[in-house]
């Protein structure tokens, strides 16, 4: 399973705003990935004034069409140039970085086809969690809760395949007004582990609902390695870590998804 | 027979620093590169001069609050703060890997006092696996210790002395370019016994996001590297080499050989490579394999030649 980290080759074969700063961008690679729901490559812009990666959650990958697909925010120069890549642009990334989530053991968990799981988006956290929503679905049950700021939602309807879909938004405009958590308590939603990608108030929100219940948190910090050399992007762990022995896992390697009850945050 | 010929028309890579023979000039920078187990999937570290730990200190060390980074034009800032699980982890398992590799083990020592930094240095002096020691006296991120040596040229004469005389290999001053002068703490270490000298460690930097208002490093500051620092760096090692007799090795947003040419040129002995590996991991092997076509370019026999041969 642990693939050796390279830059991987690839061809733009779309890119396309889907909803406001929101870009949908697929690369064809020609060599094989193996990828886990949750795990994130690192891009380049070409500018090189920029030196670092932009660490991007991977939204899905298909092995039979050799396409990987990311949904990102434009937040600044390296991924506004992103946006503006056209078809057959070359590029290599770094990959495949980071855990994922661990599919079988959260469907266990949940007690495979009898029980549930319910996942958490929030905002640019919400890509990560369709290719987990498509591979939980086949084991177990799938509700699936989307935080948008306003009605211009992104992947909505992509989750309805998978199972049951919620929404809030911050101003109301589509599904409950208010958070991801005001769309359970108003419809009355349940699930027997929770998986959340998002904002930290949100990550802490689902934690704290979690209340015993298996939680999976995706994290994120900046970065500047992506593999686990220069210790920026740690997040506190209540255990010690295997890496530097003190309380911070390196969300780029150990992470970016934690067992909620392993993170402070 | 071919293969010895062939070996032959190649150039010598090889440099000596303080008694120790590398086997080519470059090394990686200590804080970018781990102990190199994260990079083992990009580059062969048996081609590399040397391996240069992330600094090791006597205890485990929590390194500073989030964001730690932050890009800026042409380079990065850090403030880790020297996150490091502690010379007994070091020794143990990041030290055993490297033991195996065919290439020089530096280890970058820091401290948050002297007796910080003797304790360190006594334990790896015991370790044959360690070829030299780098002596952090110039990480801008820690409160205490660290740069406080940096910066003062007695302080720097000091700790240097203290450590000379516990130390069984051969150390490295890593020097501040947060200085008025450093040609006077660069002499201030050699007089002190320094074996070697390495610069620049990073230049206090600081960026504030204007739309949020705030810092955008938890730490408030961080240390600048990357390509923006090159021009600073050469100009120091050139000022330096000028001063002491002792060999340097010379940092500072190398991405390529003819950055470290450059390097050399201005008097480095030989060369490391930082920041530019979060953009290409394998710089330091590319560094390596182009210097070589570099000096058949120049129709230079040995590396050697290069260093100091700036033309006035």
């Amino acid at each position: 399973m642990n693939q050796k980290k390279k830059k991987i080759r690839a061809i733009v074969r779309k890119s396309e705003r889907i909803a406001e700063n929101i870009f949908s961008m697929e690369l064809f690679t020609e060599e094989p990935l193996s990828v886990r729901p949750g795990q994130f490559v690192g891009l380049y812009p070409d500018g090189e004034d920029k030196l670092l990666l932009r660490p991007i959650s991977i939204c899905e990958y298909r092995k039979e069409t050799g396409i990987l697909r990311l949904v990102y925010r434009v937040q600044g120069g390296g991924t506004k140039e992103f946006s503006g890549w056209k078809e057959g642009k070359e590029t290599a990334f770094l990959g495949i970085l980071g855990n994922g989530y661990p599919v079988e053991e959260i469907a266990e968990k949940a007690g495979g086809e009898t029980g549930s799981v319910l996942l958490f988006g929030g905002g640019i956290g919400i890509p990560p969690l369709l290719a987990l929503a498509r591979e939980l679905s086949a084991k177990t049950k799938v509700t699936t809760v989307l935080g948008y700021k306003t009605e211009e939602t992104f992947l909505l309807h992509e989750f309805e395949q998978y199972g049951p879909v919620f929404t809030a938004t911050e101003d109301g405009s589509c599904g409950t007004k208010g958070t991801v958590l005001d769309a359970v308590r108003e419809n009355g939603i349940s699930g027997d582990v929770l998986c959340a990608c998002g904002p930290t108030p949100m990550l802490r929100a689902v934690k704290h609902f979690a209340e015993g219940r298996d939680c999976y948190l995706s994290l994120e910090e900046r970065m500047a390695c992506g593999i686990g050399a220069c210790l920026a992007c740690v997040c506190k762990t209540t255990d010690i870590d295997a890496h530097s022995h003190v309380h911070n896992a390196r969300v780029c390697v150990e992470g970016p998804v934690f067992a909620a009850d392993r993170v402070e945050i | 027979m071919e293969k010895t010929a062939e070996k032959t028309n190649r150039p010598d890579m090889t440099v000596e620093i303080a008694g120790v023979t590398l086997q080519n000039p470059v090394m990686t920078a200590s804080g970018t590169f781990g102990s190199g187990m994260e990079y083992e999937d990009f580059l062969d570290l048996n081609r590399l001069g040397a391996v240069v730990t992330k600094g090791v200190a006597n205890h485990p060390w929590e390194g500073n609050p989030t964001p730690r980074v932050a890009e800026v034009y042409g380079g990065m800032l850090n403030a880790i703060g020297l996150q490091n699980p502690g010379v007994d982890v070091f020794i143990e398992r990041d030290l055993a890997f490297l033991k195996e590799k065919d290439t020089k083990i530096i280890v970058n020592v820091v401290g948050k006092t002297v007796e910080d930094y003797l304790e360190v240095v006594e334990r790896l002096s015991e370790e044959d696996a360690v070829a030299m020691l780098e002596i952090n006296v110039s990480c801008p991120n820690v409160k205490e210790g660290a740069i406080a040596f940096g910066q003062d040229a007695k302080a720097l004469s000091d700790i240097t002395g203290r450590i000379r005389r516990v130390s069984k290999k051969p150390i490295i001053i890593k020097l501040s370019p947060n200085v008025t002068d450093i040609v006077l703490l660069a002499k201030a270490a050699e007089d002190a016994g320094a074996d070697a000298l390495s610069m620049i460690n990073t230049i206090t930097g600081m960026k504030i996001d204007p739309e949020s208002r705030r810092f955008v490093l938890a730490n408030k500051t961080g240390g600048l590297s990357g390509p923006a620092v090159k021009p600073v760096a050469v100009r120091m090692v050139y000022q330096c080499a000028q001063a002491v007799k002792i060999p340097i090795i010379g940092m500072g947003g190398i991405a390529n050989a003819q950055d470290a040419a450059e390097f050399l040129l201005a008097g480095a002995s030989a060369v490391a490579i930082g920041c530019m590996h979060f953009h290409e991991p394998d710089t330091a092997l590319q560094v390596v394999d182009g210097l070589e076509d570099y000096l058949v370019r120049q129709k230079l026999s040995s590396v050697r030649e290069l260093i100091g041969a700036v033309r006035e």
